[in-house]
């Protein structure tokens, strides 16, 4: 079955494009503008909390802040003031969020219990207390409840100038506190043993780490929900990661992920019907997430195995070139039957190297078998070479017995920098091992593809 | 905020890079027991380090010696005793202090490079906020170089070897500048040329009149490498000058009954029978 | 309302019960999630769930209970493989992959939760959070006396029966497996090459927890069913070192969660002043919360007040450094 077709109207492209372009009504242009503000400022603080392992705690403290925001709204209600002081509720949040990362660095620090498990117990508790106060403030005839609801899911609609003036401001302070502690970040995120040495107090830098996150969350609240804002702080630091080592740039990345994915859940929010804006955020971030994931080129699960088809295609062609020099040793230069190479080279990495040595000319294929041209001769022996050094100089250094030599060398080989060749040829040079003519001295074991 | 001012009033003179010299030993140990989850692991270690010389921390595996450098460094609690810095409290003497931990303590896979690295060692100059400018930059190169890894300044730490890895570590606690240095472990699973670079920051540092304390698994370079060695297996076994501390009825109480390191510690004693 | 024999039959007996059974499934699986460090997995599966369960309503158009548990668990164990691939294939720390990984997964649950609205079912998004133990009605029995006919019996709400199914295939894999998954827990590594495969043992873990999770969805909610999974059996932790009594202790918790809490909220127009009952289902989480903390300030041995208090950890250490066989070097000093 299809789902929502009887309610979803596709947008037309001029209304999509009004929406994009800020032009949708100011009401639809306030929340695009608030929510993008929030993502760049969840990114950014993300970053640091992803990268200190603090993933789990922002989620606790979202969740912790319910109990924190009933209670607000109680006691404003009780003491005669409105509870839909945006100011009041946020602060009660803020408290009881701080509230529940300390009871779970309390219970961690002063029992044997994890912290995840402390991290667990807090999260449902405060939320459970949170939800009993809920059902209280029902019970309560003030007819303002109906606010309370949106901090749980949120509701994008209702942002108002206000709202969105104040994300601005949290989203412009936590960028300058961003800026203005990245030193200090960096070093507790990296090595924080290191950053205690130095003097620095860890708890303080945790503290302002923490609060950033606090301020965050608390703003979202209401835009996404305390269920799901932590996906704000989370996704696209770690979709950010993907795409850098560096620090500064991963943080730049992840608030441009978070502002790009608020921007365009909100104005889908508002394009189409009963597509409710936090919900829709996160689903956006977490398809960056995807696309980072499997095509970023630094360090994406494609590029990853492209590399690792690269190193065993390279891996072959150098067992291929090697195996068709040490058949021509052993032989006298005729052409190699490729069956007889197949113990050596056999698998799609060897395929998509014989094809590559072809067309770059180094291999010529012969009706009676594979032979190396002159410009492949030349190659192969500069990698026979350097085979052969390394078996040495394994053999000189490390003890290792020659019928063993073989595979290890094949292994080190491709790592081995030019640098480390010339350095090699000098030692054994020195200690005389290295014979004078230019071709490469001879295998110390039994070559096993002779023809 | 007031921990801002609080911190740079200690931090204030970036220009003046090498901390002042302060009499008094530069580490004295006293009485410092150390339990974890009530089992002890050190046991009131009394220790005068000796100014300017190269010292080796050695004793078989479990005897607490990693956990004597933490405990000086304030990184684990103490349950009794007290660490004098240069006849001063830990906390006066942070800038006289470097440290080089154990390889395996970070992630490295962390997004910083090398450089970046080895510039947090001149965090402890900078007061909070302060960013660090091309001086600091230029000194970290400086350190990296001292180590033989300027070329690869820019690398992410993921992708150096576990040597390299070493020495960016080094060159980091060499940013430091500090006056007394605690090494932990620097030589563990290094490669030759790693090893020969912390021998030469060694010998440099001796040079300079700067204190190293190194935790040292390796009995057979011990008396190559260092002037001094602390024996310890829960509590100082003893202390002194290689040629007088390092022999082997010493190594025998220190090593005591641990069957698998008897054999280790017997060529050690074999090697000492030649040199002597 | 006035409490009647009846009512208490009809309304909070049903009710408790489910409270009941639900609690101690959650806190049988939790001790395994606490001493696996697992808790947050918990955590994960049971916000994870949230789209299996909307998509199988919207599939079937009905609140029937295998379809939604059928949904519910490939959600869960889809979430739980997926967290696996994001964390080893994106090299991310485990706290992070889990964030990503039920955040999104929740969100897909909030949006088709939305359209599923449109089609004006009942499936609201209240009850998936918290659940509903105040809507579980009994209405067959009238009287003590109707509790002895087995047409009443039979007559007992779904929930209610689903609960106690799910609780008996849960003791019944603990008591199979007992050996094999304290091993598991203690030593994955040891546990595998002992020929007890530890990776089984840990999806089959995850697929009860998320049977579990969906189970009692419906009574306490997805939230705080995280709540039963861990308070119980880390309070139980700090009062033992024996996995048996910790079980058994954990159990015992639950119980006094499941029925404290709910007579906590049934009874708070008598204490609080309020027109009417509080949600049980959050009372039952802040119950077990106290007992965990509880637990956590005042345990005999590891609670943190015993730490503070105790004697002197200088004084303990003596003596065990006295008892240790060190006399080669004490002879040297």
């Amino acid at each position: 079955m299809s789902i929502g077709h009887e309610t979803t109207v596709w947008p037309s492209l001029d209304e999509t494009l009004r929406v994009l372009t800020f032009q949708g009504g100011f009401n639809t242009s306030v929340v695009l503008v608030g929510v993008t503000l929030l993502g760049v400022a969840a990114g950014l603080v993300g970053t640091f909390a992803v990268l200190r392992r603090r993933a789990l705690m922002s989620d606790t403290l979202s969740h912790a802040t319910l109990p924190g925001i009933t209670l607000a709204f109680i006691a404003a209600v009780m003491l005669g003031a409105s509870g839909r002081s945006l100011p009041v509720l946020l602060a009660g949040a803020a408290l009881s969020g701080i509230l529940g990362v300390l009871t779970v660095q309390f219970i961690s620090r002063h029992t044997r219990l994890p912290e995840d498990a402390a991290m667990g117990a807090v999260l449902s508790v405060f939320f459970g207390l949170g939800f009993v106060l809920l059902s209280y403030i029902q019970t309560m005839a003030t007819g303002e409840q109906g606010g309370i609801g949106k901090f749980i899911y949120g509701q994008t609609a209702t942002m108002g100038v206000t709202d969105a003036t104040v994300i601005g401001i949290v989203a412009l302070g936590t960028t300058l506190a961003s800026l203005l502690l990245f030193k200090e970040f960096r070093l507790v995120c990296f090595d924080p043993d290191y950053a205690t040495v130095l003097g620095w107090r860890i708890s303080l830098i945790d503290l302002a780490m923490m609060a950033l996150v606090v301020a965050v969350t608390v703003v979202g609240l209401r835009a996404v929900g305390l269920i799901l804002v932590i996906a704000l702080v989370v996704i696209p630091p770690a979709a950010a990661r993907f795409w850098t080592e560096r620090l500064w740039v991963m943080a730049v990345v992840a608030a441009f992920l978070g502002g790009l994915s608020g921007y365009l859940g909100a104005a889908a929010s508002a394009l189409f019907p009963r597509f409710p804006a936090g919900g829709i955020i996160v689903l956006v971030a977490g398809f960056f997430f995807l696309l980072s994931l499997l095509f970023a080129p630094a360090r994406g699960v494609l590029a990853a195995g492209f590399r690792q088809l690269r190193l065993r295609r390279d891996i072959a062609s150098q067992h291929l070139l090697r195996g068709l020099f040490e058949a021509g040793e052993a032989g006298g230069g005729e052409a190699v039957p490729a069956a007889a190479l197949r113990s050596r080279v056999h698998g799609p990495a060897a395929r998509l190297a014989l094809t590559r040595l072809t067309w770059q000319g180094l291999i010529a294929r012969r009706p009676d078998g594979l032979r190396l041209t002159p410009k492949g001769r030349e190659e192969a022996l500069r990698i026979t070479r350097n085979h052969r050094l390394w078996e040495q100089f394994l053999m000189a250094y490390a003890d290792l017995a020659p019928s063993h030599v073989d595979h290890s060398a094949d292994l080190v080989e491709h790592v081995l920098s030019s640098d480390m060749v010339q350095e090699l040829e000098r030692q054994l040079r020195a200690r005389g091992r290295l014979p004078r003519h230019a071709g490469p001295p001879p295998s110390p074991h039994p070559l096993a593809s002779g023809a | 905020m007031s921990f801002l001012a609080g911190h740079s009033a200690e931090s204030s003179s970036p220009l003046s890079s090498r901390p002042e010299h302060r009499p008094g030993s530069p580490l004295a140990v006293h009485g410092v027991t150390v339990a974890y989850n009530k089992k002890p692991v050190l046991w009131d270690v009394e220790w005068d380090a000796p100014e300017g010389r190269l010292i080796a921390i050695v004793g078989p595996n479990g005897a607490g010696k990693s956990t004597l450098v933490k405990a000086c460094l304030g990184l684990v609690p103490v349950v009794s005793g007290q660490v004098a810095f240069f006849g001063s409290s830990l906390r006066r003497s942070r800038r006289l202090v470097g440290y080089v931990p154990q390889r395996g303590s970070v992630d490295w896979d962390f997004p910083v490079s090398a450089l970046e690295v080895v510039t947090m060692g001149r965090y402890g100059m900078l007061g909070w906020c302060r960013p660090v400018t091309r001086r600091h930059r230029e000194a970290a190169l400086a350190c990296l170089d001292q180590v033989g890894m300027a070329d690869y300044a820019g690398r992410q730490i993921s992708q150096l070897s576990g040597g390299q890895q070493q020495r960016v570590f080094l060159a980091r606690a060499l940013a430091q500048e500090a006056q007394l240095y605690f090494m932990d472990e620097p030589f563990a699973g290094v490669d030759a040329a790693t090893e020969r670079a912390i021998v030469d920051v060694l010998k440099r540092l001796k040079e300079n009149g700067r204190t190293v304390i190194v935790v040292h698994h390796d009995l057979q370079t011990v008396r190559d490498y260092f002037d001094e060695v602390l024996l310890l297996n829960m509590r100082v076994v003893a202390a002194g000058p290689v040629d007088k501390v390092f022999t082997v009825e010493n190594l025998r109480k220190t090593y005591g009954a641990r069957l698998a390191l008897l054999e280790q510690a017997s060529s050690a004693l074999a090697d000492l029978a030649r040199v002597s | 309302m006035p409490i009647t024999l009846a009512s208490f039959l009809q309304i909070d007996l049903p009710a408790m019960l489910a409270a009941l059974l639900a609690t101690v499934s959650c806190g049988l699986l939790g001790n395994f999630l606490v001493l696996r460090r697992q808790s947050l997995m918990g955590d994960a599966i049971s916000h994870a769930v949230l789209p299996g369960i909307v998509l199988a309503f919207l599939f079937w158009g009905s609140r029937a209970t295998w379809p939604m548990f059928f949904g519910a668990a490939c959600a869960g164990v889809l979430a739980a493989v997926i967290i696996e691939l994001v964390r080893r294939l994106g090299r991310l720390d485990s706290g992070t992959a889990m964030g990503v990984v039920f955040s999104v997964f929740f969100a897909g649950g909030v949006v088709l939760m939305e359209q599923a609205a449109a089609h004006a079912v009942d499936l609201d998004a209240d009850c998936v959070l918290y659940g509903q133990l105040e809507d579980i009605l009994w209405l067959a029995p009238t009287d003590l006396a109707s509790l002895l006919e087995p047409a009443v019996w039979a007559d007992m709400p779904r929930e209610v029966t689903t609960l106690a199914l799910t609780l008996a295939v849960v003791s019944a894999v603990v008591l199979l497996f007992y050996k094999e998954l304290k091993l598991t827990s203690f030593d994955p590594e040891l546990a595998t090459t002992l020929g007890f495969p530890a990776g089984l043992f840990n999806v089959l873990l995850m697929v009860l927890v998320a049977a579990v999770a969906v189970a009692a969805f419906e009574a306490v909610g997805s939230i705080l069913v995280i709540a039963m999974f861990i308070c119980p059996a880390a309070a139980a932790r700090l009062f033992t070192d024996r996995l048996g009594r910790q079980i058994w202790l954990s159990l015992g918790f639950a119980v006094v969660a499941a029925l404290g809490g709910y007579l906590l909220a049934a009874s708070a127009p008598l204490w609080a002043g309020v027109p009417s009952a509080l949600a049980a289902s959050g009372m039952i989480a802040v119950v077990a919360g106290a007992l965990l903390g509880v637990a956590v300030l005042f345990a005999p041995r590891y609670g943190a007040l015993a730490r503070a208090m105790r004697p002197s950890e200088l004084a303990e250490a003596r003596e065990r450094a006295a008892a240790e066989p060190l006399a080669t070097n004490l002879s040297n000093r």
